[in-house]
């Protein structure tokens, strides 16, 4: 799994669609739902990261010979 | 030409993490190390090429390929070590990156024990 650049526009992109979805539902008075539309976002974009993180130090132990 | 893509997917994930900061400063440190991680294998190819290089020359030495093995893990420990102590002083925790670093010094120094007692060795026989 190797991420490319569109990964960071992804991350991006959930990352300004949380915040709207933050700002809106706190304006209805939704503050409850708005922390937990945060959660959620952060949760599924570290998620990807760990798989990322994952990959990277894979790659590593196979490029210094770690075996 | 490696270096155009690395600058580029540098200058765009800062771009995008100084948009993002403001309203969330998590996701600007998850783009961080996302692209942390792309620049990592984009380069990792030639990373590869310099590896086979340094171990071919070892061969012709006739170095001692524990050395070489040893010096390759300590490369890979200090570099995981500087990522992370790096990404996390990004993000506003100088004390998580500093105990990162110190992890990295004590793991390094372990790695390091063979070729130590290796010297020891080599300056003893030479003491009469």
């Amino acid at each position: 799994m190797r991420p490319e650049i569109h990964t960071l526009f992804v991350v991006a992109a959930i990352g300004i669609i949380t915040g709207m979805l933050h700002s809106v539902l706190r304006q209805v008075g939704r503050d409850d739902w708005a922390h937990w539309v945060t959660i959620v976002g952060f949760v599924i974009v570290l998620y990807m990261v760990a798989g990322y993180l994952q990959s990277l130090f894979q790659h590593l132990q196979r490029v210094f010979h770690f075996y | 030409m490696e270096i155009w893509h690395i600058v580029g997917i540098g200058l765009t994930a800062t771009a995008l993490s100084l948009l993002i900061k403001h309203e969330r400063p998590d996701f600007a440190f998850l783009i961080a190390l996302i692209a942390g991680v792309v620049i990592f294998f984009i380069v990792l190819d030639d990373v590869l090429k310099i590896i086979a290089l340094i171990t071919e020359l070892a061969r012709r030495a006739q170095v001692n390929t524990l050395f070489l093995a040893t010096i390759l893990k300590i490369v890979a420990v200090a570099y995981i070590a500087d990522f992370a102590a790096q990404i996390s002083r990004d993000a506003g925790e100088s004390s998580i990156a500093g105990k990162i670093e110190l992890g990295g010094k004590i793991v390094i120094l372990l790695m390091a024990v063979p070729i130590i007692e290796a010297l020891i060795e080599t300056v003893l026989r030479l003491i009469p």
